[in-house]
């Protein structure tokens, strides 16, 4: 048998074994519920929904047309939005970026003792009951984060629980921030 | 090289006869979508419309399931939302691309074709191609071995009748015997 059938015998079972090892390897690293977001640089989408502490009135995103704000959707019952809550305190406390959290099918009184027990960061409530505007914005895990720019426009995404390199990183730079708030 | 199997070519076909029915098994669709809940349609058109769109859209919580085999609260929400638009008289297209706008084309299980989908599409094809190629060479290659193999190699036992018809020929002159012997390991070891 010559070299160069030897070679190929041998080098093309492995060069195959090669690509496929580091096609896996890389999406083992990948996180599967980071969806690129269909919403980015897209308007977001309007709703009008009454607010969990004064319920005769209503927010609906066009009210800061003109401000760099952040949605948060939360829930009493999710898990995550425990974990990511004590970040969003911080970052109501030592920064003045506009805070909306979008309560997503959630009970108002639950929403209400959850926000009495562990602090309220966000400037209006507005509550999505029936879960429609949730999913106009694409809202598959709660808790997400969205930012949304001076002319209404979905700029950034994050899904699941907010960590510190996500906000450090990621949600700061957006508001001209850079350090630690 | 020892290729001891007279009829290699016909094993790959015949092992091409089971592969190729069993591959095409797999192309077709499956049927099974479990619906939670009992959804109401004037008409069984619609009906069935609805359980195709339904198998066609994925759950996004449970990332490999679709609508229909989800018990997630959000693809009930989404079942409920495509049921509401069936019924508005909305189009397949339409109930689509209301779903892709918000979640992205990661809710169709058939991303459309485009630049970054490219490679997941035409992957399946090139695959296929490149296994049929291989196939095919090594049928050949085989085929031409086959055909190249000395002729004493071709029947074994005709090998060993001939080898045994040497050995009772105690007539025969040493010199013939000992060239027989040096000649068989060197056409072994080819």
């Amino acid at each position: 048998m010559s070299l160069s059938s030897r070679t190929l015998r041998f080098g093309i079972p492995l060069l195959v074994f090669l690509v496929i090892a580091v096609f896996l390897g890389v999406g083992l690293t990948l996180n599967p519920r980071e969806l690129p977001s269909s919403l980015i640089d897209k308007p977001a989408p309007a709703f009008k929904l009454n607010l969990l502490e004064q319920p005769d009135l209503a927010f609906t995103p066009s009210d800061l047309q003109g401000q760099r704000w952040l949605l948060n959707v939360w829930a009493s019952w999710c898990v995550g939005c425990r974990v990511e809550h004590p970040l969003l305190n911080q970052l109501a406390l030592n920064t003045d970026i506009p805070m909306v959290g979008l309560n997503y099918k959630d009970n108002p009184d639950n929403a209400r003792r959850w926000l009495a027990e562990r602090g309220n960061p966000y400037s209006k409530i507005p509550m999505d009951i029936e879960g429609d505007a949730g999913i106009d914005w694409g809202v598959y895990g709660v808790p997400e984060t969205f930012v949304i720019d001076e002319n209404g426009f979905i700029i950034f995404k994050h899904t699941g629980p907010l960590d510190v390199r996500a906000v450090e990183q990621e949600i700061l730079p957006l508001f001209s921030l850079s350090t630690t708030p | 090289m020892m290729r001891s199997q007279p009829r290699q070519h016909h094993s790959i076909f015949s092992t091409l006869l089971v592969l190729v029915p069993l591959l095409l098994a797999l192309l077709l669709p499956y049927s099974a979508s479990a619906v939670i809940e009992a959804v109401q349609f004037e008409d069984p058109a619609t009906e069935q419309r609805y359980r195709d769109l339904i198998a066609e859209l994925r759950c996004l919580v449970c990332q490999n399931q679709n609508l229909a085999d989800s018990d997630a609260d959000l693809a009930k929400d989404l079942r409920e939302k495509t049921a509401e638009m069936l019924r508005d008289g909305r189009s397949d297209a339409e109930i689509l691309s209301y779903m892709q706008e918000r979640y992205g084309d990661f809710v169709l299980y058939r991303p459309p074709l485009s630049g970054s989908t490219l490679a997941l599409w035409i992957a399946p094809l090139v695959m296929l191609l490149a296994a049929l190629i291989g196939v095919l060479l090594t049928i050949k290659r085989r085929q031409a071995a086959e055909l190249l193999r000395p002729a004493h190699q071709q029947n074994d036992k005709q090998r060993v009748q001939v080898r045994n018809l040497l050995k009772t020929a105690p007539d025969l002159n040493s010199q013939s015997t000992a060239g027989l012997q040096k000649s068989d390991p060197k056409g072994d070891s080819e």
